[in-house]
């Protein structure tokens, strides 16, 4: 039996294991075995992480996290959960075959790229559609792309494609921006950066390649096609609850409900941190922070909870 | 696993006698890192098929060649033909599955 189990190795994932292992909860970290380190490992410049003045890789930022976590003894594994079953005082973790035992549970799953659920998307996944442009944008050489989105991820995108690419037409639905204002100037300071605002992407063409896409013009409601050689959709993600949806309470908007600003969820014992508890910020900082309170709740929780230790054995007790 | 390059790729890959999976990867690439160790452990498990890897930014050429536009792209092929196609990182379970008619 173990004391605690923490899901993500996020930086909500990886900071509650620094905070837990430091205190000796001895944390197990169910990693993921494809994507451990979380939207971090496909990000580059990470620029706004507090006591990196130059900036810093996002995977180089994860593995640090890794092994801070280690330093303190937190066992990383890189397995995937496949189910959990979180009522009573122990919490069953299953892995597959192996079924994992603890008192306590961190739920840090983050979120899930969000699709846009039009035809051509799907079968031409990989084929010149994609959600990662530092995995893909090599490929695009000289190429005509559009990026769909209108935040941060999308800006992000917009410009590392420009090493690459020889025009990107960042596509947005509305008139204003999410994006941080840093992100949106440098975004329009791009020579090889034009904007379609109040433009949807109504489909995506190709047979075997994307070729093009069929715009809309969301206030004349006109219609059009743009020849392009990819499309990268950066239009936001939703919490990742596929395990515990019917297990947890959720909100409106998807996350898992919490407590007030604590960490603690429906259900006893049970933690949630990071961007599956937050539909506002979902920023690696804020996603930290809130893997710092799952692990101060989790292990306030376990010293309340604590097993009972026996001084007397029953039959001097029954004396 | 296997390094192959476009001067070895004929008789590595297209003129082997068993199948072979071939890992498109970049050291860019965070996902292929956290396959790559997935499929050396399935290579290391089966001897019904190879598993070698072309690195994309030092073979641009065969990238090309088999429309590469996002990686890890893993194509499986059999008597010089692609039979199988899989595009993105995954759990070894799900590539294991993909590839069952041939493990």
């Amino acid at each position: 039996m173990h004391d605690l189990i923490i899901i993500g190795s996020g930086p909500a994932g990886f900071t509650a294991a620094i905070y837990a292992a430091r205190a000796n909860l001895k944390p197990i970290v169910l990693a993921s075995s494809v994507e451990m380190g979380g939207d971090l490992m496909t990000t580059t410049d990470v620029e706004n992480f507090p006591g990196f003045p130059e900036g810093i890789q996002g995977p180089d930022l994860m593995f640090a996290m890794q092994q801070q976590a280690e330093r303190f003894g937190a066992d990383v594994r890189m397995q995937d959960v496949t189910e959990l079953e979180l009522d009573g005082e122990v919490k069953r973790v299953h892995v597959g075959d192996e079924v994992l035992e603890a008192r306590a549970v961190i739920f840090a799953t983050g979120s899930a790229y969000r699709k846009l659920g039009i035809d051509g998307e799907e079968r031409l996944s990989g084929h010149g559609v994609s959600w990662c442009a530092t995995c893909d944008g090599f490929f695009f050489k000289q190429k005509q792309l559009i990026v769909v989105g209108g935040g941060d991820s999308a800006m992000e995108e917009a410009n590392f494609l420009t090493k690459f690419a020889d025009k990107v037409t960042i596509v947005h639905r509305s008139e204003s921006f999410r994006a941080s204002q840093v992100m949106l100037d440098r975004s329009k300071l791009n020579e090889k950066i034009e904007f379609l605002m109040n433009t949807v992407v109504e489909s995506i063409e190709g047979d075997a390649q994307v070729k093009a896409v069929t715009l809309r013009d969301t206030v004349s409601g006109s219609t059009w096609q743009m020849p392009v050689d990819g499309v990268f959709v950066a239009i936001g993600s939703d919490p990742r609850t596929h395990l515990v949806h019917d297990k947890l309470m959720l909100t409106a908007e998807g996350t898992i409900a919490v407590d007030g600003r604590t960490s603690r969820t429906s259900v006893q014992g049970v933690f949630a941190a990071g961007d599956v508890i937050d539909p506002t910020y979902r920023q690696a900082v804020t996603a930290a922070a809130s893997g710092t309170v799952a692990a101060l709740d989790a292990e306030h929780y376990l010293t309340a909870h604590a097993v009972p230790v026996l001084v007397t054995s029953p039959e001097e007790a029954a004396l | 696993m296997k390094e192959v390059t476009t001067a070895s790729f004929e008789q590595d890959v297209l003129n082997a006698d068993k199948p072979v999976l071939v890992d498109f990867w970049a050291a860019w690439c965070g996902p292929c890192r956290a396959v790559s160790p997935i499929l050396e452990q399935i290579d290391g498990e089966t001897e019904k098929l190879d598993v070698v890897k072309v690195n994309v930014d030092q073979e641009p050429d065969l990238a090309m060649r088999y429309n590469i536009t996002s990686i890890p792209a893993m194509k499986l092929f059999q008597g010089g033909q692609v039979v199988k196609e899989l595009i993105g990182a995954r759990p070894k379970p799900a590539i294991e599955q993909e590839l069952a008619a041939f493990l």
